[in-house]
């Protein structure tokens, strides 16, 4: 989620508030599709509908965002570009209660699927370690693209100037698009594979975008290494703080945003840019 | 030829013969107005909307239907004005202008949300608009102020803590150590002080060994579950809703909690569906007496009746419990204080009338009999239904076991006595089978 975040901003350059509806839309669509043809005689089927159901939400929202909205404000103030996935956030927020409805859908057989394991005389799901799994993998393949393809490579020239790509040939447009879309396939596997821990109800994406924004706050807009760092840190944060203050829950996830950014303005990872004149 | 004559005698009749719904209709007051425009304000969206405010809007539709079908109240068909509750305290206050001075209602039914409970009644004093509370479960409301024209014709959340103390202690009756899961807003905070203060009232020796507040809609308790698991309470109380409930009940499955701790869960507005995925030993607990074998359907006409009327008209019964019947109890309240001011007058009443005719009202409902028995006489008591989730291994389904229902007299507290006090003082009073 917050890795999508992250690297839509670094690419595109706007900071997208309807992120979380993406990955709301991942949550509906893969519960939806696991409560409807999810089957407990081949558990496996369930973690590939969801699965898909990320893929369809990233490659079919993803480009209807961007290229109907986003792309007519690319360059221009930053507050009409928030104001614009705010309409967007708003939009999809009713979007998804024409489409599904009000009633909530829990879809938590993938989750007892994978039972629990004994860690030092405490029960832990399993359903989490897989999560993390599928953080590690999706955060490596993302690495390999980025550092090891031609688009990878084709992606940073885009970000590191956009005049330059262009003129050498590059088509940014489309390069603008495929980015969105990757960010928007990220929300949404995030939703997807959640939906299984809870029930899905209308709201959740705006939920979940507070902490997404805290997490690349600590970790460096733009940055998906700060991404990473930053959601084990704000993990960590609340797993202590319930231990042991559990008054400072919520609390010590924002002291430690607060800290970060007194000291570093720019995130953990993020880069000090020079303002162009 | 004979068929001619015939045919028209009773082709007239059928003409000069009123529907069958309006053969009997109740005769119109003096002074009738055309229509009775009441508007219906409930969460139509948002996160409470599924399991309480929906719930609550198809009572209402089914409830309203009724009652018209019947000749409405003193002759008077009853014209709904539905509204979304949604969105934030001055945009309900200002909402709740709208339908007095644009809608032009004759009373207000609403609010599911205790902030908006504590909110509204100011104004509807201001502008003498007879308001119906139908769900929200604050205490503060008529524990902390005084109002003429407002009522509420539900429990409030007094009842949802003393009864879940009470049921604790008898299916439980050594237990020793407890712990608290609530989330961090008045809700929570207000669940687990009645809980805890009538625990340790009615038993000392009960020590609190955890409490945490997870933030509202937090989804993963993962951290919160752990923290459980290494404290390992004999009880967990908790009064979670929406999203944090259906992640407790998984979540906490999954890793053991339901095995290590009895789990205990007051106010469980639970739809259907979701109950039968609850966890066998879950104890859950509803403010009054709504399920749909209790009180009882054979002995309860009209709870019979709604779960007709819901199912005739929307294919199933109306939603989780909790909203639906309060719902109607408050349409029931205000139908009987209606006829019972036109009785007393002779005429259609005054709001001044009606208001009268509320207070210390009792009147029948889906829940029972339902008494505005404390709080001046503008606040009802219920009885509070409490059982534990068993799964029924013939039919296999969950079903609702080792069912207790304590009086409204045993956990409410007398008329003029604040819940935290009348615990404090050792349930003085309280009539216990």
């Amino acid at each position: 989620m917050s890795a999508g975040l992250t690297f839509t901003y670094g690419v595109v350059r706007i900071l997208n508030l309807a992120h979380g509806n993406l990955y709301a839309l991942g949550a509906y669509m893969g519960a939806w599709l696991v409560l409807g043809w999810g089957s407990s005689a081949m558990p496996v089927l369930s973690y590939l509908l969801l699965f898909a159901a990320a893929v369809f939400i990233g490659v079919t929202a993803g480009p209807l965002i961007e290229r109907l909205f986003l792309r007519r404000v690319y360059g221009k103030e930053e507050e009409i570009q928030i104001l614009l996935t705010f309409s967007i956030l708003l939009i999809l927020e009713d979007v998804i209660k024409l489409v599904w409805g009000v009633s909530p859908l829990f879809a938590d057989k993938p989750y007892i699927y994978m039972g629990h394991v004994r860690l030092g005389g405490v029960d832990y799901a399993g359903y989490p370690f897989l999560l993390t799994g599928i953080a590690v993998v999706t955060g490596i393949l993302l690495w390999l693209v980025v550092t090891r393809t031609r688009f990878g490579k084709v992606l940073v020239s885009v970000i590191t100037d956009r005049e330059v790509s262009s003129a050498l040939g590059v088509n940014v447009p489309r390069i603008y698009t495929l980015a969105f879309t990757l960010g928007a396939v990220f929300a949404a596997l995030g939703g997807a594979f959640t939906a299984p821990m809870f029930s899905v109800v209308p709201g959740i994406g705006a939920e979940v975008i507070v902490v997404s924004f805290a997490v690349v706050a600590i970790g460096g807009l733009g940055s998906i290494g700060g991404a990473a760092l930053g959601a084990l840190l704000v993990g960590l944060a609340r797993a202590t703080a319930v231990h042991l203050f559990p008054e400072l829950d919520v609390f010590a996830i924002y002291l430690i945003m607060a800290l970060v950014l007194l000291f570093r303005p720019q995130g953990l990872f993020g880069q000090v840019q020079a303002r162009r004149i | 030829m004979m068929k001619t004559p015939l045919l028209s005698v009773i082709a007239l009749i059928a003409v000069l013969s009123p529907p069958a719904a309006a053969q009997t209709p109740a005769p119109r007051a003096a002074g009738a107005p055309k229509e009775l425009r009441v508007g219906i304000v409930t969460l139509l969206s948002g996160p409470a909307s599924s399991t309480f405010g929906i719930p609550a809007k198809k009572a209402a539709d089914a409830w309203v239907e009724k009652i018209n079908d019947e000749g409405g109240i003193g002759g008077v068909k009853i014209v709904p004005v539905l509204t979304d509750e949604a969105g934030p305290g001055d945009k309900v206050v200002a909402e709740f202008r709208r339908l007095a001075a644009d809608e032009k209602v004759d009373l207000v039914i609403g609010y599911i949300s205790s902030a908006n409970c504590v909110a509204v009644p100011a104004v509807a004093e201001e502008l003498k608009v007879l308001t119906v509370l139908f769900d929200c479960g604050t205490t503060r409301v008529f524990e902390e102020a005084k109002y003429k024209y407002v009522f509420r014709t539900a429990a409030h959340t007094g009842i949802d803590g003393i009864g879940a103390a009470r049921y604790l202690l008898a299916a439980k009756p050594d237990v020793k150590t407890i712990a608290g899961l609530n989330q961090d807003y008045a809700w929570g905070r207000d669940s687990w002080e009645i809980f805890s203060r009538a625990l340790r009232k009615l038993k000392p020796d009960v020590q609190v060994v955890e409490t945490l507040w997870p933030k509202l809609f937090q989804g993963d308790l993962s951290a919160e579950i752990s923290k459980l698991l290494t404290a390992k309470p004999d009880v967990i109380f908790h009064s979670l809703w929406g999203t944090d409930l259906a992640s407790v009940n998984s979540q906490g499955r999954v890793r053991g909690l339901f095995r290590q701790s009895l789990v205990i869960h007051n106010n469980s507005a639970f739809l259907f569906k979701e109950f039968r995925d609850l966890p066998d030993g879950f104890v859950v607990g509803f403010r009054g007496t709504h399920w749909p074998d209790v009180p009882d359907p054979a002995r309860n006409p009209l709870q019979k009746e709604f779960i007709e009327r819901c199912t005739k008209k929307f294919g199933e019964p109306c939603g989780s419990p909790h909203g639906s019947y309060h719902m109607v109890q408050a349409l029931q309240g205000v139908k009987t204080a209606y006829e019972k001011a036109i009785k007393a007058t002779g005429r259609w009443p005054s709001v001044d009338d009606v208001v009268k005719a509320f207070e210390y009202l009792e009147f029948d409902s889906p829940s029972g009999r339902i008494a505005m028995g404390v709080g001046g006489g503008h606040q009802a008591i219920e009885d509070s239904l409490y059982g534990t989730v068993k799964l029924d291994p013939q039919r296999n389904q969950n079903v609702l076991s080792s069912v207790r229902v304590f009086p409204a007299k045993c956990v409410n507290p007398p008329d003029g006595v604040k819940t935290l006090d009348w615990i404090d003082q050792g349930f003085r009073g309280a009539q216990c089978p």
